[in-house]
């Protein structure tokens, strides 16, 4: 039996039978595609419907942006005016208001810096050498006392610039801490493994907050008699234990994907302990693990926020001191939305960034 | 391995290479070094620290825990009064931790299965709405919920005097929400009995069932029939008792409610803002399970005549789990840390009553090392409960 | 069996019509993966479909058992026709067996378990029968050693005939496979191809979606070649292989033969 087809390279022409993607036929397959999901579509556009008007109107239509306190206590809408009226202060703390431009600038460094390191171009090894110096001049320009500027003791520092070098300056030193424990963990040595699995699994089971109270409380105790070291160091020096052994834990799980091929080929080229991770198994663990990296480098700047409790001056801080104040009490929901919008953006971008590297590195 | 490093010292030593280089030597070396290094800076921390009590005279050990607490604690799961001890008082606080912990934990994965399962619906707006949620409250600290949600309490809800009733019985207020509850009556033990009968009878339902289907391949309804009787038999208990509806209303006294359920602004906004905010990455987790399983494993039992719903119990689900379980309990473990903030907005957990302990007593090591201590036991029964679940559910292979 | 008493007659009469296919269309957005397909496959017949990839191969064959659902046209399997009606899918999903490309066995049940699960939930015998039926059609593919064993601890070629056999166990009317041997390791093919001729011999209406020629020359009735989502040629294996009428047809062979 011999069955042969037309002969045509070109296609017949028959286009699919789907209706052109209208408005009406969108919704019909992606909001009343079934009973239960139109039964849904309804109760929820009717939920919305009860929600958004009200919240439109106290939020945008009879709400104030910069006005005094008492026209927005007699108005019924939302208090925005706390924003502008405060601003300064909410963003930078008690840094001293003519030196302004010190943290900006700062501020404005870091933001360039990791603009720069997102573009993966730019990971080579004279990227650490760039982050070193870029702060190394954002700590002069904050402290002064060199270069002519006026000296700012850190217990001045405060606001959105203190939260962002809690968390990167953080970061950045318990990255290399993170890596050793991680090291040190997978050891064959039982005394080093011990002591790194201890420290790890005692940072890993307790809340932060302990450790600030202890960065607050007990650190004076441990330093030898007369010596004080500043508040805003301790806490720095807490959030870098707490952080390194969280890094430590996602670098393991790096280090044990790469596969056992890879130490024994370094290995049988005759590179020693040190030149076998630097050169050959962290480059490859530390590149598997940025994503979940970049997860912990976003709950570090969330968690920032906790330095409130031991009454450092961060963003949040800064905030609750504005809403203490008698003639902006009781706008709180306002000053908090504001907040909230400052992290939502920062964390946003962070996340995003992490997610599309993990599908650039997947591919 | 081990043979080939000793004949290699012996090679080495042989041919006269230096003692230091071989392996096993270097490494008590290193090891040595090491514990020397940790030994000398405990040693030095704590020498400073015993110079630096003594100079600010400050006292040591745990004798403080007999002595008489002298503070007031809000809300308390057991009597409590500033004559008892401060071990009474710390105690107080773990069981309010453990509260908030508990029901926290049963809220946030009821929430965050919804959540997850609403985030893969073919409805797009739900899809969409669970996807925006989940990323705001993701990307927000714990703590500025928290703040957000006590001045939710203070700043917006008005007085008792003009509370809020969204349905009859619930009073919401600045001074926290009311519920009308049923009065205490003698047939809530009962029911509660018959409660848990019904459990028994519906597990011994469940094994007939199974028996049967072995033996004669017919299937039986078994999990409507064990819901009817769970709840079922309850219900008879409450009819034949007369039906006791009597409730507990909350009604408004002086300045507060008094009667029903009262929850203090303090506790709502610590379980509002905790559930709210860990659901958001239990939703994730659910998702992430959820998808694991491969498209095959779902066309592989459809192509063998399973409906729907059997696809899901049979096949999706038990491995689904497997992804899900971990992560979730170490979810449950930071929801439990993350109760430590309470101190913030002044409910009375461990870390905040602890906190005030150290305040009054000055000693501030101590107080430290208990909360610590707490803590590391939540943690190390989740990791004991994590390895047992993982060596059980382990998929076996070669 | 020689290859001759292998192919006895097939009865083309058309109550002996197992799966018709008229008039099918399938679209995937704006890609044409189905372009008027058109087949009848009678029973006890074996069909062999090979063609390049994204020829639309799979995709026919998974439309028979609704995995894709056809846009156009109309496909009747042993006199139900295959619509959105749910209960019709089911009964035919009961008639026809598949195996896939990545076995896709559960992990998370035995072997024995795996067998089991369609006869108890959904033919509804006991489940002593259906563990006896089990460890027959085992047997029958020579792994009845392995009943208490996981997937996770057999090779592929074990894996697939244990796929094999569960589709069995559903006693099928129709077996379909899905490039069955593609992710096989070569010395594991054959045990594979072994399994799959066993059942020519008992008579099963077969389609294979597969590269193995010379499994198609010696058992199939009729060899398809497609691409670009239309049937280009179709013949008996002698014809097909030895005077390809397309040009297409003789590159692809030319291809897959050298």
């Amino acid at each position: 039996m011999v069955t042969v087809s037309k002969e045509s390279n070109q296609r017949d022409g028959s286009r699919a039978p789907v209706i052109t993607t209208g408005v009406w036929q969108w919704l019909r397959s992606n909001l009343f595609n079934s009973v239960f999901n139109s039964a849904v579509t309804i109760l929820v556009c009717l939920f919305l419907y009860k929600i958004i008007p009200p919240f439109v109107e106290w939020a945008f239509i009879d709400s104030l942006w910069f006005s005094t306190a008492d026209q927005c206590r007699a108005g019924q809408g939302a208090c925005w005016s706390i924003i502008p009226a405060n601003l300064r202060f909410i963003i930078f703390g008690f840094y001293p208001y003519e030196l302004h431009w010190r943290p900006t600038v700062a501020m404005i460094i870091l933001i360039g810096l990791l603009f720069y390191s997102k573009n993966r171009n730019h990971w080579n090894r004279s990227l650490g050498a760039i982050w070193i110096a870029g702060l190394f001049i954002m700590g002069i320009l904050m402290r002064g006392g060199l270069f002519g500027l006026t000296p700012v003791e850190s217990d001045q520092w405060g606001g959105l610039p203190l939260t962002l070098m809690l968390s990167v300056f953080g970061m950045v030193a318990a990255y290399p801490l993170g890596i050793l424990l991680a090291l040190g963990r997978r050891s064959k040595m039982p005394a080093i493994k011990t002591i790194c699995i201890l420290y790890i699994e005692l940072i890993r089971g307790v809340p932060l907050i302990s450790l600030l109270f202890m960065s607050a409380v007990l650190f004076p105790l441990f330093l030898p008699t007369g010596l004080t070291v500043n508040k805003i160091i301790r806490a720095q020096a807490a959030i870098i234990l707490f952080t390194a052994a969280y890094i430590a834990e996602v670098v393991r799980g790096g280090l044990q994907a790469i596969s056992r091929g890879q130490y024994e080929a370094a290995e049988s080229l005759g590179l020693n302990y040190v030149q076998k991770m630097r050169l050959v198994v962290l480059p490859q663990a530390l590149k598997i693990v940025i994503p979940p990296t970049v997860g912990i480098l976003i709950s570090a700047f969330k968690d920032t926020s906790l330095v409130v409790i031991i009454a450092l001056y961060d963003i949040l801080k800064t905030t609750r001191s504005v809403l203490g104040n008698p003639s902006w009490m009781g706008f709180s929901p306002e000053a908090y939305i504001f907040l909230a919008l400052i992290y939502f953006v920062c964390c946003y971008a962070m996340s995003n960034y992490s997610r599309r590297l993990e599908k650039e590195l997947h591919s | 391995m081990q043979n080939g490093a000793s004949l290699n010292s012996v090679l080495d030593k042989r041919q006269g290479i230096s003692f230091l280089n071989d392996q096993k030597v270097r490494a008590v070396a290193y090891q040595i070094a090491a514990l020397c290094t940790v030994g000398f800076l405990g040693y030095y921390l704590f020498s400073n620290t015993v110079a630096n009590l003594q100079k600010q005279a400050i006292a040591t050990g745990f004798g403080f825990l007999g002595k008489q607490a002298s503070f007031e604690i809000g809300e308390s799961l057991i009597h409590y009064s500033a004559a008892d001890t401060y071990i009474r008082a710390l105690l107080v606080g773990v069981l309010n931790t453990l509260k908030v912990a508990f029901v926290g934990i049963v809220l946030t994965v009821i929430l965050g299965t919804f959540l997850g399962i609403a985030r893969l619906s073919t409805n797009w707006l739900v899809a969409k709405l669970a996807a925006v949620y989940i990323e705001v409250m993701q990307d927000i600290p714990i703590l500025l919920q928290l703040f957000f949600w006590y001045s939710f309490f203070y700043d917006i809800l008005p007085a008792p005097r003009e509370a809020i009733e969204p349905v009859a019985g619930v009073f919401m207020s600045n001074r926290g929400f009311a519920f009308a509850v049923p009065e205490p009556h003698l047939a809530h033990a009962c029911m509660a009995a018959a409660a848990v009968a019904g459990c028994f009878a519906a597990y011994i339902l469940h094994r007939w069932a199974r028996k049967r289907q072995e033996k004669t391949g017919q299937v039986f309804p078994v999990f409507a029939c064990s819901l009817g009787i769970i709840i079922g038999l309850p219900f008879a208990v409450w009819l034949i008792a007369g039906a006791p509806h009597k409730m507990s209303v909350p009604e408004l006294s002086g300045f507060n409610f008094q009667g029903g359920l009262n929850v203090s602004p303090e506790f709502g906004a610590l379980l509002l803002g905790l559930v709210l905010y860990t659901a958001a990455f239990v939703a994730e987790i659910v998702r992430a399970g959820i998808q694991a399983i491969g498209k095959g494993q779902t066309e592989a039992a459809m192509a063998i005549g399973l409906k729907p719903g059997q696809i899901l119990n049979l096949v999706i689900l038990p491995q689904a789990l497997r992804v899900i379980i971990p992560p979730l309990t170490s979810q449950m473990l930071n929801l439990t840390k993350n109760s430590s903030l309470a101190v913030a907005i002044g409910f009375p957990d461990f870390v905040s009553v602890a906190s005030t302990t150290i305040n009054q007593t000055g000693q501030a090591i101590e107080g430290i090392s208990l909360i610590m201590l707490v803590y590391l036991c939540f943690s190390l029964l989740t990791s004991l409960f994590m390895n047992w679940y993982n060596k059980k559910m382990a998929l076996v292979e070669r | 069996m020689s290859d001759e008493t292998l192919k006895k007659g097939i009865n083309r009469s058309d109550d002996n019509k197992m799966i018709e296919i008229t008039g099918m269309h399938k679209w995937f957005g704006d890609l044409h993966v189905l372009d008027d397909i058109h087949l009848t496959v009678y029973k006890g017949e074996r069909i062999v479909i090979c063609g390049p990839s994204g020829s639309g191969k799979s995709t026919l064959i998974r439309c028979i058992n609704r995995l894709e659902e056809l846009q156009k046209g109309k496909i009747v399997v042993d006199g139900i026709e295959l619509t959105s009606n749910l209960k019709n899918v089911e009964k035919i999903r009961e008639e026809v067996g598949m195996v896939f490309q990545h076995f896709n066995l559960f992990p998370h049940l035995s072997i024995l378990e795996n067998l089991t699960l369609g006869p108890i939930w959904v033919r509804k015998i006991p489940k002593r029968d259906a563990e006896e039926m089990a460890m027959m059609y085992l047997k029958k593919v020579h792994i009845e050693d392995q009943a208490k064993k996981y997937p996770g601890q057999l090779s592929g070629g074990q894996q697939q005939r244990v796929a094999i056999a569960r589709s069995l166990c559903m006693k099928p009317k129709i077996m379909l496979f899905d490039e069955p041997t593609s992710a096989l390791d070569p010395e594991m093919v054959k045990e594979v191809l072994d399994v799959m001729v066993n059942l020519a011999e008992e008579g099963m209406t077969m389609i294979v979606v597969s590269h193995e020629m010379g499994f198609a020359k010696s058992v199939a009735h009729r060899v398809m070649f497609m691409d670009f989502g239309r049937i280009v040629e179709e013949n008996t294996p002698q014809e097909f292989f030895n005077s390809p009428q397309h040009d297409r047809t003789k590159l692809f062979l030319s291809q897959i033969l050298n």
